[in-house]
């Protein structure tokens, strides 16, 4: 113990003294479960992917390579590939991220560039952080019940009218990539939005400030200085946003068809990895779970370095300002 | 357009300014020139797409209450889920089902998180572990759900050969995990140094200054962490699926398949029954007042501390 260090004070009539041999009990073990809980946490996302890969591996050495590129999923023969999967999950992705992206940035342009008063602004802030907040199970009822009504007769009219553009080949007759696609795009869109906002609201008002005084009409100021200037944010959020488009589950499983074809049609029915994950494994047998068990690890795979390179634009991003300031 | 401004001029010429240019640049405002009208058609485009992004939030809302509410009564709430061709019936077990897992997932994932959040924010932030566990929570944050659901089918449903509320709530932790300690972290991180320099400087030990100042002063802030993520396991399904599975009954143990509302939201809305299907929106009607009691009152605790 430390006390003895103190042994030659005087403290009569004081009421501080040093740690007793409980507060040092106390002190040390406080600190040890912390460092424990810390360390914990970096052993769980080695154990996460070691498990998964360990999983993968037996379902890796029989169909190798050949896994990702073949396009038949069938149990009774044992023949499983993921192409379709691969194909729905990026596809789809990318759509969300088109219409997510384009409508979150509109929005944290909204919300940064003073176009409400403040108090409305957080209001409106809030309604779309709420979107966020709505379980992916209810968009998916949802989907079903509202929105694939509302566009069965646009996508059949679009159909019939321009059926001969790749991406209208089809009808919408029920769940399809389209309307996966645009819940996948509200589902991302509050990601999107509130990166954007953080990015833009790090650059240093001075600049607008600047644009503003060479007479910019607010656009040129917005287009030119404010989005170049936070562009690096706003790429984190699309890639951020995205990686979280890759592995949305339960909106898809419920939207998509889980059907195992690849088409550039909107309206085909498709699938993702994750909807494949969803529908297949609980009813799965050991050899069909050996096989999604490497699906998994392909689905963290990508999502892992989606999340990476958008975790290293965003650190870029800061690191750019606060060089600056 | 661009006829020159002579008052501006004659101006200027008044004022003495010497050399006042013959042709200052027009200053007025030219609400029609092709600059502002371009600026005018882009502010309406955002305002379009500020209020259609917000449609969706409005009809799922709109839709529930009309379609779960009038499904909604004590029945629902409490009866066991019925079977294809039946009438009533209600969610009772699922409710239950969700509240005990979601319980379990936090005090797992609670008082980890916490104490991890306290060494990346207190005890050593600069360390290469703290730097790690860090980029690794943020990670987590974007790790889909569902493969939560199959590390934990790989570690405790193999091994425990059951499906079950136990292995269901460890999966929510994992996804709980990330968002605790994130928030935890910022909100310690926000406690002024003064405030801890002054217990230091009292002869506090270190574990002293986070009990008695750090996580009193924090707690808003880790409050509005732990209702956030409480919200988001609330609604989450997707690791549910093949770790707690589903169930027709009121759970009587922690190692048997457990029922809950997201599951049944799914189960449900792809049967041709009307039965189900009413069930499934009075369902999802429960689950987003879940979800919105705690992200509201995660915001208004939040909010408190400014």
């Amino acid at each position: 113990m430390a006390s003895h260090h103190f042994d030659h004070v005087d403290r009569s009539g004081s009421v501080s003294g040093p740690p007793s041999a409980g507060d040092y009990i106390f002190d040390r073990g406080f600190r040890g479960v912390a460092w424990l809980s810390a360390v914990f946490i970096l052993a769980l996302v080695v154990y996460i992917v070691i498990e998964i890969g360990g999983k993968a591996l037996p379902a890796f050495s029989e169909y190798g390579f050949g896994f990702l590129t073949s396009t038949t999923w069938n149990v009774q023969t044992g023949q499983f590939g993921i192409l379709p999967e691969i194909w729905g999950t990026l596809y789809s992705s990318l759509l969300a991220l088109i219409i997510g992206g384009v409508f979150g940035v509109a929005i944290a342009i909204f919300l940064t560039q003073d176009f409400l008063h403040g108090h409305l602004a957080a209001v409106f802030r809030t309604i779309i952080e709420l979107l966020a907040a709505i379980p992916s199970v209810v968009y998916g009822l949802w989907g079903i019940y509202v929105l694939i009504p509302l566009l069965r007769p646009v996508a059949n009219w679009l159909h019939g009218e321009f059926g001969f553009v790749p991406f209208f080949g089809t009808s919408l007759s029920g769940p399809g990539l389209g309307p996966a696609a645009l819940v996948l795009a509200i589902m991302i869109l509050p990601t999107v939005a509130s990166i954007s906002v953080d990015a833009l609201h790090q650059v240093p008002y001075k600049v607008k400030e600047a644009a503003y005084g060479m007479g910019t009409t607010r656009w040129e100021a917005i287009l030119k200085v404010m989005l170049p200037t936070a562009g690096s944010g706003i790429l984190a959020a699309l890639v951020l946003g995205f990686g979280r488009a890759l592995g949305e589950t339960m909106a898809l499983a419920m939207l998509i068809g889980n059907s195992n074809q690849i088409s550039l049609s909107l309206f085909s029915p498709a699938n993702t990895l994750a909807a494949l994950l969803a529908s297949s494994f609980p009813e799965a047998g050991p050899v069909e779970v050996r096989a999604l068990m490497y699906a998994a690890l392909v689905l963290l795979a990508i999502t892992l370095i989606v999340n990476a390179i958008g975790l290293a634009v965003m650190k870029f991003a800061t690191r750019k300002f606060e060089a600056e300031r | 357009m661009s006829e020159p401004n002579l008052t501006a001029t004659a101006e200027l010429i008044a004022l003495g300014v010497p050399e006042a240019p013959r042709r200052l640049p027009n200053l007025n405002r030219a609400p029609f020139e092709i600059r502002a009208l371009k600026s005018g058609f882009l502010t309406a485009l955002t305002w379009i797409a500020a209020l259609l992004a917000s449609v969706p939030l409005f009809s799922v809302i709109y839709r529930l209450a009309i379609e779960g509410g009038s499904r909604l009564d004590w029945e629902a709430l409490t009866a066991l889920p019925p079977s294809a061709f039946e009438q009533g019936g209600g969610f009772g077990n699922a409710i239950v089902g969700t509240l005990v897992m979601v319980g379990l997932a936090t005090l797992i994932s609670v008082p980890i998180g916490i104490f991890a959040a306290i060494y990346l924010a207190i005890l050593d932030p600069d360390s290469r572990l703290a730097h790690s566990v860090r980029f690794l929570s943020k990670a987590l944050t974007g790790f889909p759900s569902i493969l939560a659901g199959v590390f934990v089918y790989a570690v405790l449903v193999v091994t425990m050969k059951t499906y079950s509320a136990l292995a269901g709530g460890v999966a929510l932790a994992v996804l709980m995990l990330p968002t605790v300690v994130l928030a935890a972290e910022q909100a310690m991180m926000m406690v002024p140094k003064k405030m801890k320099d002054a217990a230091f400087g009292i002869g506090c030990t270190r574990a002293q200054v986070i009990w008695k100042v750090v996580l009193p002063t924090g707690a808003p802030g880790i409050l509005t962490g732990v209702m956030l993520a409480i919200a988001g396991a609330a609604g989450n399904s997707a690791p549910l699926l093949f770790t707690a599975l589903f169930s027709g009954y009121y759970l009587t143990s922690l190692t048997e398949p457990t029922a809950s509302l997201a599951i049944l939201i799914f189960n449900f809305s792809g049967m041709p029954y009307d039965n189900q299907i009413e069930l499934a929106w009075a369902a999802s009607l429960v689950l987003v007042m879940v979800v919105l009691v705690f992200n509201i009152l995660a915001r208004i605790i939040g909010r408190q501390k400014h």
